[in-house]
């Protein structure tokens, strides 16, 4: 296409059935397209999206030549791919389209009476299109190699299946866990609800399959430290965190033969220092050099920098195999990878914020995860379940649902449910009735939501097996200071009458909350969160694994609350997404570069400064200073270009001639 | 008539979160004041301090500049480079005797489709209350 013709612009406007059509006039936007400058053909159509939709542009492309695309309908963040393609089945460069949102950002706000506005402000959306689709020129995407590595953050179940599937697909992938041990919140449960499976039992294989997998490389007690890159091409720096005890792998490197950890335990035992263990809930001890569990993968001690007193007893029983090394420090590694995983879980609220129940104040009122450790055979009491004041086995437990879910009081408490604590509380109920025959427990609920596979049917046998279903939030908690019982105060609301109930034991199905350093972790990827602090997927129908920052993906809890299994399926969604530019080979970057125009540079170096991404750089050419942009660099933000005093950046498809052109267009409109 | 008067107020706002907040508040049919249009960049560090002169010389009632919440910018800090070139255009307004409540930048996230139709009718009522831009009379 010649660059010198006037512009020949196609205008078409969407229905999209009455989600546009029925707030405006579709018809009036099209004639007045048509007497816009440049505007060669104005039509509209049902759903331009659809195959006539797309093939109205095709044709019109060919039949009146057209130099540019505007399509009036719903967002570009919706359908821009779906048109360029279709102005590139045309036979124009794909980036000779513009979008003009009349839907989002138009009919669905200005619904009920406004129709005369709405007409007005699609003609004025319509016309700014068009003024910057006059002036779209041809880009070149680039395609950028993808590195054939991936990684994933976070090695609980949902880390774990992502890696064991990007790794069995032959992708080399790093697997990052900021504790010494694999294995997450999973690891942690007794039994898993409704099959009743024991947790560790279906979970140890698969922690076992993770560290003998020879694509598999991984890193516990390791945090990421920089991202940096994109999409085929992240470098990743690596904190791995001083662990004061060399693996065996660590110890050959130094020389030291047939030495480094394995895992006999030597240490721990003579190690003075006791602190509680973070794996147990606090209700264990464990040393200043210790594991979690007996399960741990990978099996080495861990020293704990902050309690070590450094008597160097542990080194000394550790003797010919030199494991230990209490003067290590942290370690920076970058490795590279093409595309990246989060998958860091979620903790549980601080619920003893909520008074009203009486966590930390009494000591029989205890969290849900402090339950799972207390049925826990592996537990630290061996599976009896004991009450915290006077180790006796509990006659009464009672249970508070939501406590801080579906809760909008603020603090601590959250607006949205949690999903899992209504289906761990009934299992719990069955372990209960279990191991205590004749114990009582009374569940304080709002709804009880058993929504997935075979949940509600087990709802019935917890109903079938006793428990008491309460419906009514828990107003008040009072211990009784002799017998250190609970009075749980509520409202019955399906009697309508307050029920005072005395327990042994209270449990809070605490809400659950990003795990703590997501925030942190996500703004180093380039995620958003959502209103809620989950992070942010790119669409929650249709691409919920994804994130607005390619080649980054979602799984599990850190995008929302949800159960083992739906953990697992969008490990394996993120997995399949993850592994398709890596099969690729190669990516396609939007050619939104900046670009320097070297005549009006006058070589300042103001925009140096001003990247992020240390892009641009100064050169020397013809005898005169100029920037320079490194393409596979720069991501487009524009930062450089809004700055430049001499107007000597173009950023491309946002140039600022387009986008003063834009700004003319608003204007030319005239008073409303 | 003045109370017929409607004002034209000319948005910039970056495609990673307040395009995408914006959307969401058309997706949950939160209804606002059809004041503003909207032109889309990918970051609000894009923003030339030109445009929004020229938008004001053209006969804009008000600006709006919107991006990411700090810390949230999709390029790390173009949101921080945006809002420190503002300041400079709201003493410049000021210079000018223009009243630089006439132009604001906002943080809208991709999540605050509800905090997006507020700001649209913050931004409104505050340009209605200034009444029409005085450059307007020059260019009569």
């Amino acid at each position: 296409m010649a660059e010198n013709t006037e512009p020949r612009i196609g205008v078409f406007l969407c229905h999209c059935g009455t989600n546009i059509a029925g707030s405006l006039s579709i018809e009036d936007v099209v004639e007045y397209a048509k007497t816009l400058p440049y505007v060669t053909i104005a039509d509209q159509y049902q759903y331009m999206c659809s195959t006539p939709g797309q093939k109205k542009i095709d044709d019109a492309i060919n039949e009146h030549n057209l130099t540019g695309v505007v399509v009036a309908a719903c967002s570009p963040r919706l359908h821009e791919p779906t048109f360029r393609t279709a102005t590139k089945e045309g036979g124009l460069n794909p980036f000779r389209f513009e979008m003009a949102n009349i839907r989002e950002q138009n009919s669905w706000v200005h619904m009920h009476g406004m129709w005369e506005e709405a007409t007005e402000k699609a003609k004025d959306q319509v016309r700014m299109a068009v003024a910057k689709a006059a002036r779209l020129e041809d880009l070149i995407p680039k395609s950028v190699p993808v590195e054939r590595a991936a990684m994933v953050v976070g090695a609980g179940v949902g880390g774990m299946q992502a890696a064991l599937d990007l790794a069995s697909a032959g992708i080399k992938t790093y697997l990052i866990e900021a504790t010494p041990t694999i294995g997450g919140r999973m690891s942690q449960l007794d039994k898993t609800f409704p099959t009743l499976d024991c947790s560790q039992c279906i979970l140890t294989p698969k922690m076992v399959d993770v560290g003998r997998h020879p694509n598999i490389e991984m890193m516990t007690y390791t945090e990421v430290e920089k991202v940096e890159g994109y999409i085929g091409n992240f470098d990743i720096t690596l904190r791995k965190k001083a662990r004061g005890v060399l693996t065996p792998d660590e110890a050959t490197a130094k020389g030291i033969v047939g030495g480094g950890c394995n895992g006999c335990g030597d240490c721990s035992e003579v190690c003075p220092v006791i602190k509680p263990n973070p794996f147990e809930m606090g209700m264990a001890p464990r040393k200043a050099i210790y594991i979690y569990h007996a399960q741990v993968m990978p099996l080495i001690y861990t020293v704990d920098f902050d309690s070590c007193v450094k008597c160097n007893l542990c080194v000394d029983v550790c003797g010919d195999k030199k494991a230990i090394d209490l003067e290590m420090q942290d370690e920076f590694i970058t490795v590279k990878v093409g595309t990246a995983i989060l998958a860091t879980g979620f903790d549980l609220i601080s619920i003893e914020e909520k008074r009203e129940w009486g966590y930390k104040q009494f000591d029989n009122v205890i969290s849900s995860l402090e339950f799972e450790r207390l049925i826990c055979a592996s537990g630290p009491t061996g599976g009896h379940l004991i009450r915290p004041s006077d180790g006796k086995t509990p006659m009464a437990v009672g249970y508070v649902l939501c406590a801080g879910s579906r809760d909008n009081t603020g603090g601590v408490a959250k607006p949205y449910c949690s999903r899992f604590c209504c289906m761990y509380s009934l299992k719990h109920a069955h372990q209960i009735y279990e191991k205590i025959p004749g114990c009582k427990v009374y569940l304080f609920y709002m709804d009880i939501r058993s929504f997935g596979k075979m949940y509600e049917e087990f709802y019935y046998r917890i109903q079938n097996e006793g428990a008491k279903f309460i419906r009514g939030r828990v107003a008040n908690v009072l211990e009784d200071p002799e017998t250190k019982n609970l009075h749980i105060y509520s409202e019955d609301t399906l009697l309508g009458r307050p029920v005072d109930v005395e327990v042994d034991m209270l449990v809070l199905a605490a809400a659950i909350q990003p795990k703590e350093g997501a925030n942190v972790l996500r703004k180093k990827f380039g995620v958003s969160a959502s209103q809620d602090g989950w992070m942010l997927e790119a669409h929650p129908k249709l691409n919920p694994c994804g994130t607005t920052t390619a080649g980054v993906f979602l799984a599990g809890v850190c995008q929302g609350p949800k159960d083992i299994p739906d953990t697992v399926a969008q490990a394996e969604g993120a997995a399949s997404a993850a592994s398709i530019p890596i099969h690729m080979g190669e990516v396609e970057l939007e050619p939104y570069f900046a670009m320097c125009i070297e005549d009006l540079c006058a070589g300042c170096g103001m925009c140096i400064n001003l990247c992020p991404y240390a892009a641009l750089d100064l050169t020397e050419k013809n005898g005169r200073t100029v920037m320079v942009v490194t393409e596979a660099k720069c991501k487009g933000c524009g930062t450089c270009g809004g700055f430049c005093p001499g107007g000597a950046i173009k950023m491309q498809h946002f140039t600022s001639p387009q986008i003063a052109a834009q700004i003319d267009a608003f204007f030319a409109g005239g008073e409303q | 008539m003045a109370d017929e008067w409607k004002p034209k107020i000319l948005a910039i706002i970056c495609n990673w979160c307040s395009y995408a907040g914006a959307d969401l508040a058309g997706g949950a049919r939160i209804q606002y004041p059809p004041t503003v249009r909207a032109i889309r960049v990918m970051c609000t560090g894009r923003v030339d301090m030109l445009f929004i002169l020229k938008a004001f010389v053209e006969g804009a009632d008000g600006v709006l500049v919107s991006g990411c919440h700090f810390g949230d910018c999709h390029y790390l800090e173009g949101n921080f480079k945006a809002a420190k070139r503002m300041f400079m255009i709201k003493s410049l307004l000021r210079n000018i005797g223009l009243d630089d409540r006439r132009f604001r930048m906002t943080f809208v996230s991709a999540s605050e489709g509800a905090k997006w139709g507020t700001v649209m009718e913050d931004v409104t009522n505050t340009v209605k209350e200034l009444g029409p831009s005085p450059i307007k009379e020059f260019k009569k």
